[in-house]
């Protein structure tokens, strides 16, 4: 039986090297990086927001309010710490934990830089804790065990609401989880690599969110559904659910929900940066200078391209209203999941024809994206169901002999008799 | 070394913070018994009882879960196909466009008798 060729050049052996100091530092800096972004994110989210609707936000504790989130968290864990009686008790206190320790291990893989010199020592190591052959499919997992954190808070709260919303929360991380997974299917096939910095180093001449557009769009969609974000953030609907799986918890425990939330915004953008804007590749126009992708100023690249996908989930929030739960869960499974399909079968063909052939695969790419965009751009022109419905109000007037017509503007409205009246 | 030792060294380290800061809370926080307090949450009510091993819940997210298992393994599928993609080549995408349908017919049959339907 012959054996596969390794797809892609870039190998894994800058990894496995590192002395164990180097290793703990890692550890211990990409820790700290998602605990001390998680509280700069709370705030920046809380003062965007704010501005966006007119207000101030927290300005009060430290410069420009940036330790507030340090005092609520202080605050959080000088809280009682409740316990319903209706709740199955080790599982209750299990559950903030498998919600939150996951989301601290999915940053391991994530490359925030290249090989890099360690001051004061002669050591070189890349800036990544470590990468595997299997990277990505490693965090996709990784996030995964997070469903059961949520599921498992649900089921042993002992509470209706908080069932209901663990029970929508995971439907909605597993369907958008699938979506996810298919739109990076067209990256792996063009990096020939599934390891993080093999696909950073695959996208040293073009971005794949430029050449697969359509994939980073369904990837940037189905990442606000994966963490729960506003517009999709049902599981928490106020109106519905009070707070949805996390309606019995309080104090630190509840803090540990918020965290994990917060460390999934920033792992999915840290992971869409890898993916699709090039990971800690400088943009065009630093791009020129030499000394860009080397050193320590990659980090400084990728942090910023993070913040730019941090500060989309907080202009999502503030610009967007709540989907409703079956539009949210059919545009899911009914839009997202065969397009992303489609949309890989046309990568892959483009990408046969071209390995077969000697035409340049980026304008076919280019062109292909380009349909697909004509597509969707299609898709919002024309005429919307609006004289569908004056039809069939039409209709229902003539079937009830009256003017009153209780689906006037598409949904159902009160009889307004006495206005009526007086108008008339 | 094993490149997996990290990956556990950040594990043990969150870990560790998590039941720390769980335990230091129980011991730092204050605690007044108050029997409504330990109540389910429930709009003014009393609250509805749970039955023991948790409440019903509708049958729709049974069959989410079950659609999600076919698709999540059709990913696992797609992942290693499109790694090594470049030494298949137009023998490859045959193979997957083959699998593609034959799991499109079984989303088409679902979509068709409305299990992506929700009422």
């Amino acid at each position: 039986m012959p054996t596969l060729p390794v797809a892609s050049d870039h190998q894994l052996n800058a990894f496995g090297h590192d002395p164990w100091w180097v290793i703990l530092i890692k550890v211990v800096l990409a820790f700290t990086i998602l605990l001390v972004f998680t509280l700069f994110n709370i705030w920046l989210e809380r003062r965007l927001v704010a501005r966006m609707q007119n207000r101030l936000g927290p300005n009060v504790h430290g410069p420009f309010g940036l330790l507030q989130s340090l005092a609520d968290g202080v605050k959080l864990m000088l809280k009682e710490d409740i316990v319903p009686r209706a709740a199955d008790k080790v599982i209750y206190i299990a559950a903030p934990l498998l919600a939150a320790i996951p989301a601290f291990m999915a940053v391991a893989v994530i490359p925030f830089g290249p090989v890099v010199d360690v001051p004061f020592s002669d050591v070189t190591t890349p800036l990544q804790l470590t990468d595997l052959p299997v990277g990505v499919l490693y965090i996709l997992a990784i996030a995964s065990i997070g469903v059961y954190g949520i599921v498992l808070a649900g089921w042993s709260s002992g509470s209706t609401y908080s069932l209901l919303g663990a029970l929508r929360s995971s439907a909605q991380v597993i369907s958008y989880e699938v979506a996810m997974g298919l739109s990076l299917v067209a990256v792996f096939l063009y990096a020939g690599s599934m390891s993080t910095s093999g696909i950073v180093a695959a996208q040293s001449d073009w971005w794949f969110g430029v050449i697969l557009f359509p994939s980073f769009v369904i990837y940037t969609i189905s990442m606000v559904g994966e963490t729960n974000r506003a517009p999709f953030d049902l599981a928490e609907a106020e109106g519905e659910l009070v707070g949805g799986f996390h309606t019995e918890y309080s104090s630190i425990k509840f803090a540990f929900f918020f965290l994990a939330e917060y460390i999934n915004m920033v792992t999915v953008s840290m992971l869409a940066t890898t993916m699709f804007l090039g990971g800690w590749r400088a943009p065009w126009p630093l791009s020129l200078w030499d000394g860009a992708n080397s050193g320590y100023w990659p980090v400084l690249w990728f942090l910023g391209k993070v913040m730019f996908f941090v500060f989309i989930f907080v202009w999502l929030r503030g610009t967007l209203p709540r989907l409703r739960y079956d539009q949210f869960m059919q545009f899911g499974w009914k839009w997202l999941i065969p397009g992303a399909l489609i949309w890989t079968i046309l990568v892959a063909t483009v990408r046969a024809v071209t390995l077969e052939g000697p035409i340049d695969q980026r304008y076919l790419l280019g062109a292909a994206a380009a349909a697909v965009l004509v597509v969707v751009l299609l898709s919002f022109v024309g005429d919307d169901d609006s004289d569908d419905t004056a039809e069939k109000a039409e209709k229902r007037a003539a079937r009830t002999g009256s003017d009153d017509d209780a689906f006037a503007g598409g949904y159902p409205v009160p009889p307004v008799r006495e206005q009526e009246s007086i108008r008339g | 070394m094993n490149p997996y030792l990290p990956i556990i060294g950040l594990g043990v380290l969150a870990a560790g913070f998590a039941i720390f800061s769980v335990a230091a809370s129980s011991m730092l926080g204050p605690k007044r018994y108050n029997r409504a307090k330990l109540d389910s949450y429930e709009c003014g009510i009393q609250p509805t009882p749970q039955p023991i091993g948790g409440g019903k819940f509708p049958v729709k997210y049974y069959i989410t879960a079950m659609l999600f298992i076919i698709f999540d393994i059709e990913i696992i599928f797609l992942f290693p196909w499109a790694v090594y993609f470049d030494s298949m080549k137009l023998f490859g995408l045959v193979e997957m466009v083959l699998f593609i349908a034959t799991i499109f017919v079984a989303y088409a049959y679902v979509w068709r008798r409305g299990g992506l339907e929700w009422d």
